[in-house]
């Protein structure tokens, strides 16, 4: 086996073990790593910083998402307000014309009725004088002579009160 | 090396003198294991500095790959020792890019693996283990060798105990070493090994090769994997040290 017989061989192999090894720990601890090391930093700097700016405007957006929230609340209630007023104004109003209407309806109600009575007294009176008259020609045709016309009329007044 | 030997399933391990370099007496010549070091130091740096050249915020596929390494030995740090964990994170990447690409490397068929040597990874487990008992040291002074003694256990049990911690202890280089090189070094002979009943079987050959493309792919994930436990070891190696128990 090459590695126990070529003895004279440990001397050059741990030299330039040592060597190259001592060069790439050098090279590595004081070059490479290093800028590997500032890369990720920087990286990490710039998640963190992008990571804090988004939270920043997360918090402006809850804000004014807030402030419109506030807002909208408040002009509902404007328009509710306005809403109900408006209803209560409709309302009396239309009551009021109601009761207006209501009381000249009656009016006329009562004027109509008042009229009919009136074209019914008359009527009433127009035919007891009717009858009165029929009653005296009757009895002038059937007697010959002129009726009374005061016995007539009292007939007649006695009749219609006991027909109603 | 005889001619036979020269295509046998262990000659991809030898190491071939490249460039002779004579230090005094000291033989440190530029071999295909150094060679393959050099390609790996290379290829890391490349990869982590052409990946993030841009700088992009928003990674394209390249610096995802850079990035998603970066995180996982961040992560394997964090788990295993916690936050005070953070400053021995350049070590422990770079031992686990190291490693990886070593291993990776040795997959490409007519290179060499470095990690297959029992010196190399002796080597590196040998950092870990001087690096980590001088932490414990620096970190805990005199009072570190109290991690030799098992919590909750009686005093009569210490005899026996203390001598059993102290010998797991200091086998932890060389089981550290060993899992890596063994591992490459089994994996590399299997494949050499199948892959020579290939031409010697004729057309039958399909067999072998179909079970050298599957253990090419179990290979691959091997090689990730002791790369992976060669880390998270060092770390709770470094955890140990840390926080004792």
């Amino acid at each position: 086996m090459p590695q126990l017989e070529q003895i004279d061989t440990y001397l050059s192999q741990v030299v330039w073990l040592v060597l190259t090894f001592g060069i790439l720990y050098l090279v590595l601890w004081r070059s490479a790593l290093p800028r590997i090391s500032q890369i990720l930093a920087t990286r990490q700097e710039r998640i963190d910083g992008d990571l804090r700016k988004a939270a920043e405007l997360k918090a402006e957006a809850e804000t004014v998402l807030a402030a419109y929230e506030e807002a909208a609340a408040g002009a509902r209630a404007e328009a509710q307000a306005i809403l109900r007023d408006s209803a209560e104004r409709f309302a009396a109003e239309a009551a009021e014309r109601n009761e207006a209407l209501t009381a000249r309806l009656a009016e006329e109600a009562a004027a109509g009725e008042a009229r009919i009575e009136a074209a019914r007294e008359q009527a009433m009176a127009d035919v007891e004088s009717i009858a009165v008259e029929l009653a005296g020609l009757a009895a002038e045709r059937l007697t010959g002579t002129a009726a009374d016309r005061a016995a007539a009329e009292a007939a007649v007044g006695q009749v219609m009160k006991e027909r109603g | 090396m005889a001619s036979a030997d020269h295509h046998g399933p262990l000659s991809q391990f030898e190491i071939k003198t490249l460039l002779p370099i004579r230090l005094g007496e000291a033989d440190i010549s530029f071999t295909n294991s150094s060679l393959m070091m050099v390609i790996a130091l290379v290829l890391i740096m490349l990869f982590l500095m052409l990946g993030v050249r841009r700088k992009a915020l928003v990674p394209g596929r390249w610096q995802s790959m850079v990035e998603l390494s970066y995180e996982f030995i961040v992560g394997l740090l964090r788990e295993t020792v916690g936050a005070d964990g953070r400053r021995y994170f350049p070590f422990v990447f770079t031992l686990f890019m190291f490693v990886l690409f070593g291993n990776m490397l040795g997959m490409i068929p007519y290179s060499f693996t470095f990690t297959s040597h029992i010196v190399v990874t002796f080597a590196l487990a040998a950092v870990v283990f001087v690096g980590v008992t001088i932490l414990g040291f620096v970190k805990h002074g005199f009072h570190f060798v109290t991690f030799f003694v098992p919590p909750g256990v009686s005093v009569a049990l210490w005899p026996l105990l203390i001598p059993i911690e102290i010998i797991s202890y200091l086998s932890r280089p060389i089981s550290l070493s060993v899992r890596l090189f063994a591992n490459m070094l089994a994996g590399h002979t299997l494949l050499k090994v199948f892959a020579g009943f290939v031409p010697a079987l004729g057309a039958a050959g399909i067999l072998p090769l179909a079970f050298v493309a599957a253990l090419s792919g179990l290979e691959l994930v091997i090689a990730f994997l002791q790369a992976y436990v060669f880390a998270i070891l060092t770390c709770l190696y470094i955890n140990d040290a840390l926080h004792l128990h």
